[in-house]
């Protein structure tokens, strides 16, 4: 059961970038998505930042074909899944196996809420086509019919790690010889319900965030979607282009010790990456970048860091949080991170990870602060850690 | 203050839907996090909370927290010393 | 598939009295109308007090359930845990979102939040067992418990652990009920649901509930039942697809229709739905024993975990009780039962259990 998965093709949309190309020029450029909320109609515009993607539900219409009237999740969601299928060239190959695995933490709640302005005071109001997307499966379903994909779907809703979560279903259909290609990975739009939700958890950077420094305040919400292509070698010899490289290691662990605050000790993530690292055959030394977690939370990022403390001792990869840049995407970060890590392979190069001025006094280590290129890197980790004690790490492998 | 303590602790009970306990099983000094009754961060938030929408008093750090939730007492000087500066 | 799987134990929370029973329930639970209730346990029996005030309804039932199923099977700590809910935490998102709205987005707690994401019924079970191995939540619609179990079969398949609890999880409430209505889900007609599935009229009847299961790769005398296979489908065209899609699948499990002992279908009283089920009783189905059960725990989306509750206890105790009408007289012994099920038309789902 180790037969190898490949990637071979990425797709992402997020406040940094509409597509690959934006967001790689934005993360070497260092030009971060946070801003002042544009679409988002919350009170707390003006008060906190948000990373919003730079395109209107009108305008992501247009780009997709999809309605604009439907949830912005599944419209974020088409643009990356779309994207990685061209890339991938899936197109042109009939009579595959394919399947659509894609996470989210809102589903159409950006409608429902609106919905339940209305419907609230008078349950006989309420615009009908503002409820009808609002199961998680609904952007999912969405995407995949207008992809035509039916041979398998299914959603993964597991907070932060959802879409990591997807990524490695995904793989794992293909091992198990049940697919031949999977799109694999997630989106979330940002809601009202969810910027609430997380400012009650007082965890909201009311500033632009700064994982991993000494004086980081919180986290800054952001929106998007990410998926790869995950193809048999089988498949891979039929297409016309080189894959990028393998998932080669991946793992799920429960932290299970509170259901917002990660363990002191980062047990769920030790374990996450622990396990990639079995899974894949590799040693803490083998790992050359760490797309952390990185939040931006207090407690992320010391439960984060300690575990990596625990398992890198002494010798450190470089590693820098993509959250700087994109801010968190909740159900989506999985798998822009993933693409994110895969894109860091094949250009050989490593993200800033941006405004961290003091690092933390508790970790032996600091994350790179500068964009790296020209380097050789062979394997790369992703970590997803969520509510819940969800912690998933992906490793990514040069083929 | 007494009369505050006992408003507290039935607030209290009611925001944290501590349904098994009536107001007298609260001691005016027994710690409230951790130990004693066993509270925790979420807790913590929704005591802050408590503190705004009954005493129109803001937590602006949720590091306040552990000093003025440590007891039934603690939050009710709090909220005196707050309410007299007020004024 | 390529090991062999078994049910080890269940436990059920439904609209009927399956909460502790050892086979199934000896009588009925007749409901009047369009909404079939759990029947509640007392949970302080079953979980920490200093947990329960923080869980809705959903998440008690869900905890319930999931911790006798494991009881039952002598495990402390299972391989993992993995949830299928297709509407999550409905109930702590209704009461976030009502005070979002009323307050306009100032002044709100967090507890209704943190526990509205689908995925705390998976988290509370791992929370409460201090359990850090693999944990997964699917919510997909009609597949939400399906996708659950196919991950637990390859997790047992990939031999990384002997044993996996996995479950469906879903409610119902006041304003869901009241938006699914509005949706035309339901049966206009005050019926018992006795009678659903001969109401021959428009709708059916909400459900609900929670239903777990341990499932193991090792042989045991206290296991249930084998679950040989499961398979969906999305979509299919028609009636004639998706006999191709239940003929191929038996015949992937080298397993004979003649050689079913027992059919259970979801049936669920909708005219319009149920024309699948009646066309295929038929064709394939025709003159084959088979019983339903979406009049016991009433149509939502991981209904079919019910069925799969109820074909593993008949199995195990080889009798199905005198109150459910049957069509055919059925084989003894049961060795064999297949179950289909769709959701809205668009989700199908196909299951093959035998004896051990």
């Amino acid at each position: 059961m180790s037969a190898p998965v490949l990637v071979a093709g990425v797709g992402v949309i997020s406040a940094i970038g509409n597509n690959v190309a934006e967001s790689l020029d934005a993360l070497e450029s260092g030009r971060a998505g946070m801003g002042d909320m544009h679409w988002l109609d919350s009170i707390h515009r003006n008060r906190i930042p948000v990373a919003e993607v730079n395109l209107s539900n009108d305008q992501l219409s247009s780009l997709t074909g999809l309605d604009s009237t439907i949830t912005r999740t599944a419209l974020l969601s088409m643009v990356a899944a779309r994207e990685a299928i061209e890339d991938a060239g899936l197109i042109n190959i009939p009579r595959l196996r394919t399947g659509f695995i894609s996470a989210n933490t809102v589903g159409g709640m950006d409608k429902s809420e609106d919905f339940f302005g209305d419907f609230l005071p008078d349950h006989a109001k309420g615009k009908l086509r503002d409820i009808i997307h609002h199961e998680c499966g609904s952007p999912t379903e969405l995407v995949a019919d207008q992809l035509g994909i039916r041979d398998y779907i299914t959603t993964i809703s597991t907070a932060c790690s959802s879409s990591a979560n997807a990524i490695f279903f995904g793989a794992r259909l293909i091992r198990h010889n049940m697919l031949d290609a999977v799109i694999a990975g997630g989106a979330d739009a940002l809601t009202r319900f969810t910027l609430n939700g997380f400012n009650t958890l007082m965890i909201l950077d009311n500033e632009y965030c700064k994982p991993f420094d000494e004086n980081r305040k919180g986290l800054n919400l952001g929106e998007g979607a990410g998926y790869v292509v995950l193809v048999s070698e089988q498949v891979a010899a039929r297409l016309k282009k080189k894959t990028y490289c393998t998932l080669s290691g991946f793992s799920n662990a429960n932290d299970a010790y509170h259901q917002t605050a990660s363990s002191p000790e980062g047990t769920g993530s030790f374990l996450a990456m622990k396990g990639a690292l079995a899974e894949s055959g590799l040693q803490p030394a083998d790992i050359d970048y760490i797309n952390l977690h990185g939040t931006g939370t207090q407690n992320n990022d010391i439960s984060e860091g300690t575990a990596i403390r625990i398992l890198f001792d002494p010798d450190y990869p470089k590693m820098s949080s993509t959250k700087s840049f994109t801010g968190h995407t909740l159900g989506a970060s999985g798998g822009i991170e993933a693409v994110f890590s895969v894109l860091a392979l094949e250009h050989g190069i490593i993200y800033p990870n941006l405004r961290l001025l003091t690092p933390m006094k508790e970790l032996p280590f600091v994350p790179e602060t500068k964009f790296l290129k020209n380097l050789k890197l062979k394997h790369v980790l992703s970590n997803s850690f969520g509510f819940g004690g969800n912690c998933t790490s992906l490793i990514f492998s040069k083929y | 203050m007494d009369k505050l303590m006992a408003d507290l602790k039935r607030q209290i009970i009611a925001q944290l839907n501590l349904k098994d306990l009536k107001p007298e099983d609260i001691g005016d000094d027994q710690p409230l996090f951790v130990e004693g009754l066993g509270l925790d961060s979420i807790d913590a938030l929704e005591l802050i909370v408590l503190l705004q929408q009954e005493y129109k008093i803001k937590l602006s750090n949720a590091d306040e927290g552990p000093k003025v939730f440590q007891s039934v007492r603690s939050m009710a000087e709090y909220i005196t010393a707050h309410q007299a500066q007020k004024k | 598939m390529q090991q062999k799987i078994y049910i080890r134990s269940s436990e059920n929370i439904s609209p009927q009295k399956t909460f502790g029973v050892e086979s199934l329930p000896s009588e009925v639970v007749e409901y009047v109308g369009d909404r079939l209730k759990c029947i509640e346990p007392d949970y302080n029996k079953l979980i920490d007090p200093k947990l329960i005030r923080r869980m809705s309804r959903i998440i008690k039932m869900g905890v319930a359930a999931a911790t006798v199923c494991l009881q039952k099977a002598g495990i402390d700590t299972p391989g993992a845990i993995i949830t299928g809910t297709a509407y999550g935490c409905l109930e702590d998102t209704e009461v976030f979102l009502k005070k979002m709205i009323e307050n306009r987005e100032e002044m709100l707690t967090p507890t209704a939040f943190i526990q509205s994401t689908h995925n705390t019924v998976g988290a509370q079970i791992a929370l409460m067992l201090k359990c850090h191995q693999y944990n997964n939540t699917f919510v997909h619609k009609g597949f939400s418990f399906e996708s659950a179990l196919l991950d637990a079969i390859l997790l047992l398949e990939e031999n990384k652990m002997t044993n996996v609890l996995a479950g469906g999880v879903d409610e119902i409430t006041d304003t869901s009920h009241a938006i699914l209505t509005r949706l035309g889900l339901y049966k206009q007609e005050q019926i018992s649901n006795r009678h659903l599935l001969s109401s021959g009229s428009k709708g059916t009847t909400a459900g609900e509930g929670a239903i777990f299961f341990t499932l193991t790769n090792q042989v045991s005398e206290n296991n249930e039942a084998q679950l040989n296979s499961i398979q969906t489908f999305y979509k299919p065209g028609n009636v004639s697809e998706i006999e191709k899609q239940i003929q191929s699948f038996l015949k992937e499990n080298a397993v004979d229709m003649s050689r079913i002992d027992l059919i259970i279908t979801g049936m669920n009283g909708d005219i319009k739905g149920d024309e699948i089920y009646n066309q295929l009783n038929n064709s394939l189905l025709k003159n084959k024993s088979q019983i339903q059960y979406k009049h016991l725990c009433g149509e939502y989306p991981t209904a079919a975990a019910f069925a799969l509750w109820l074909a593993g206890r008949i199995i195990k105790h080889q009798t199905i009780p005198e109150w459910f009408e049957k069509n055919n007289a059925h084989q003894q012994p049961i060795n064999r039962v297949l179950i289909y099920n769709h959701y809205k038309g668009t989700h199908h789902s196909l299951f093959l259990l035998s004896a051990c």
